[in-house]
């Protein structure tokens, strides 16, 4: 199994990222060195082992459902990029 | 001293204060100080002490990881992508860390996104090794490490996805120590992969990093995966040292790749352990050389899907949207001008935001891991990598849980040379990655792991470190055996040969 240009493409856009010629031709040799290592996982033979999803067995348990106060308006739009009194302000999604 | 009156809070301040504006510009472990904030409160906090009111951790003076939020003040994560974000509430372990008193003197350095194993990826420039400047301090909690190591405060926050508190406290020479999953809450903390994400502290001594976890650990509503197990008084639990305890030396951390120094060094603390009267069984982790590959599928795949979150819209860097949408015309244009009619393959412009604002805000080891975790959870190929990678999760931690019916704690060497010098690996991501070996193992079983110096290396003198693992929640095991190292390690005349 080995990665090309246009897996890699095809997965910056699904990670929503926009790499220039150069990154995707490098990250095409990083990751085929990566998942080429990766492949020693393929020596084990794990067909009667569950997988393991939480590595604690205990649960997530239960608390009361109880009303704290929220971040204020205005610190949480604080951080924002851009921002109006009372919304986050984003490009027009239609034109 | 403090108690005598013989030093003040305000010196001890002070005293941090000046080491740090004297050494910091070659070190590079604080991203920033807080002078007058700290010595404000360090004046509040001895009045505390002289009426008797004081919190356990007054006097405290920490410096904390740039990956914790702290109300007011930023946390960037050393990424160009938090480069102006400023928290706008307390992590949990900092809000604790207050309420006990502690000074929280500045922020930490680190690997971007907590990702990296040298402190090299970081927008604030690479973290030097406090014993000696041309070699990396490890990583990613290489800022926490060195300040402690330099003296710059007693003790820091790092956390620990694979070994970011362990190897830079090896590297450094420092204590550092890795809690069990659950142990502590991850609220305020800026998320890596969830699954292996924990706080962990660094200190002098293995009692500095007990004081530290006892007033961190502990249940919060606020992070469903911390734990209700009762939080023991860890520091009380090192007044008496056992010794008749079970080491367990596992033959795969001791084979190829291991600098045999650093493998004699970790031998002869165990035999000095053994002469106390500690017993030394062999033991077998045989999925150990598996740790590696899967640690990078879950942690990556993990990452993909927590970094997701930074999209430019409500918090972190935006990219010019004037410049997207001429860049998008220039490609409509072009389209067109080839006579192409289909401008389905053509981003939205908000689509493009997105990923403008991404590629501009991440650099390129968090890109990588980015694009990793998403082929390996991409369609097709999720259960030949993360299935699969889950799967041996399972066996790695039933082979601790198969060891530690046997034994107490389990030695070996933290990482498997000494402090590389800077620039040396950063062209190579996968020789970064295996640095990871020993340490990485403990969090894909979610047990706990400490890193004690254990003197220096006999031909580049740079500091070896000695770790210990114990079961889940057997912190007080942990540390016991930590500290009963750290006295035979000290009896030696010559610090440098224990």
């Amino acid at each position: 199994m080995s990665v090309t240009i246009d897996d890699v493409k095809y997965m910056a856009n699904l990670a929503r990222l926009q790499l220039s010629e150069d990154e995707a031709a490098s990250l095409v040799r990083d990751m085929n060195d990566i998942l080429g290592y990766m492949e020693l996982l393929e020596q084990v033979d794990t067909s009667d082992i569950p997988p393991l999803e939480h590595v604690s067995d205990t649960g997530a348990g239960f608390r009361p459902d109880k009303a704290h106060p929220p971040l204020d308006h205005e610190e949480a739009l604080k951080n924002a990029p851009d921002a109006d009194s009372d919304y986050f302000r984003v490009p027009r999604v239609i034109d | 001293m403090l108690e005598s009156g013989e030093l003040t809070v305000p010196d001890l301040v002070a005293g941090y204060i000046s080491r740090i504006e004297q050494d910091n510009p070659d070190i590079n472990a604080f991203t920033q100080w807080h002078k007058e904030e700290s010595l404000e409160r360090a004046h509040h906090i001895q009045r505390k002490i002289e009426n008797g009111s004081a919190g356990p951790l007054a006097g405290v003076v920490l410096g904390v990881k740039e990956v914790f939020c702290q109300k007011g003040f930023p946390a960037t994560c050393a990424s160009k992508m938090l480069a102006s974000y400023e928290a706008v509430y307390d992590a949990t372990v900092v809000e604790r860390l207050l309420a006990g008193d502690a000074i929280i003197i500045g922020r930490l350095n680190m690997d971007e996104f907590a990702m990296g194993s040298s402190n090299e990826n970081s927008m604030y420039g690479p973290v030097r090794n406090p014993r000696n400047t041309s070699r990396v301090p490890g990583g990613s909690s290489g800022g926490s490490a060195a300040a402690v190591a330099a003296g710059m405060c007693h003790a820091s926050l790092g956390s620990d996805t694979g070994g970011s508190v362990r190897q830079p406290a090896s590297f450094c020479g420092v204590v550092g120590l890795k809690p069990s999953y659950g142990r502590v809450s991850r609220h305020g903390l800026i998320a890596y992969a969830s699954s292996f994400d924990s706080v962990g502290a660094f200190g002098s001594t293995v009692h500095d990093a007990s004081v530290i976890l006892k007033a961190i650990a502990g249940r919060d509503d606020m992070d469903a995966t911390s734990s209700t197990e009762p939080v023991p008084d860890y520091p009380a639990l090192l007044d008496e040292v056992r010794p008749d305890i079970t080491i367990g030396i596992p033959k795969e951390y001791f084979g190829d790749g291991l600098d045999p120094v650093i493998r004699d060094r970790v031998m002869l603390v165990a035999e000095k352990m053994e002469a106390k009267g500690a017993k030394l069984v062999d033991i077998r982790l045989p999925n150990l050389k598996y740790a590696i590959a899967a640690y990078y599928v879950l942690a990556t795949a993990e990452a993909s899907s927590n970094l997701a979150r930074f999209d430019g819209i409500r918090y972190g860097h935006r990219a010019d949207m004037k410049a997207v949408r001429a860049r998008l015309k220039a490609e409509e244009a072009e389209l067109t001008a080839d006579g192409a009619a289909d401008l389905s393959g053509l981003d939205t412009p908000m689509i493009r935001l997105y990923k403008q604002s991404r590629t501009e805000g991440f650099g390129p080891e968090v890109k990588r891991r980015i694009m990793l975790g998403t082929y390996v959870l991409s369609a097709g190929y999720y259960e030949a990598y993360y299935g699969k990678a889950q799967r041996i999760r399972r066996l790695i931690k039933q082979d601790f849980e198969q060891a530690f019916s046997k034994v107490d704690v389990i030695i070996s060497p933290t990482a498997p040379t000494t402090a590389f010098e800077l620039g040396s690996k950063v062209n190579d991501p996968l020789q970064m990655y295996l640095n990871d070996i020993y340490t990485i193992s403990a969090n894909l079983a979610g047990i706990c792991g400490i890193s004690i110096p254990a003197g220096d290396h006999s031909s580049d003198g740079m500091p070896i470190g000695v770790q210990f693992m114990a079961n889940a929640f057997r912190e007080p095991e942990l540390l016991n055996a930590a500290r009963l190292a750290e006295m035979v390690c000290g009896e030696s005349a010559d610090a440098s040969s224990p």
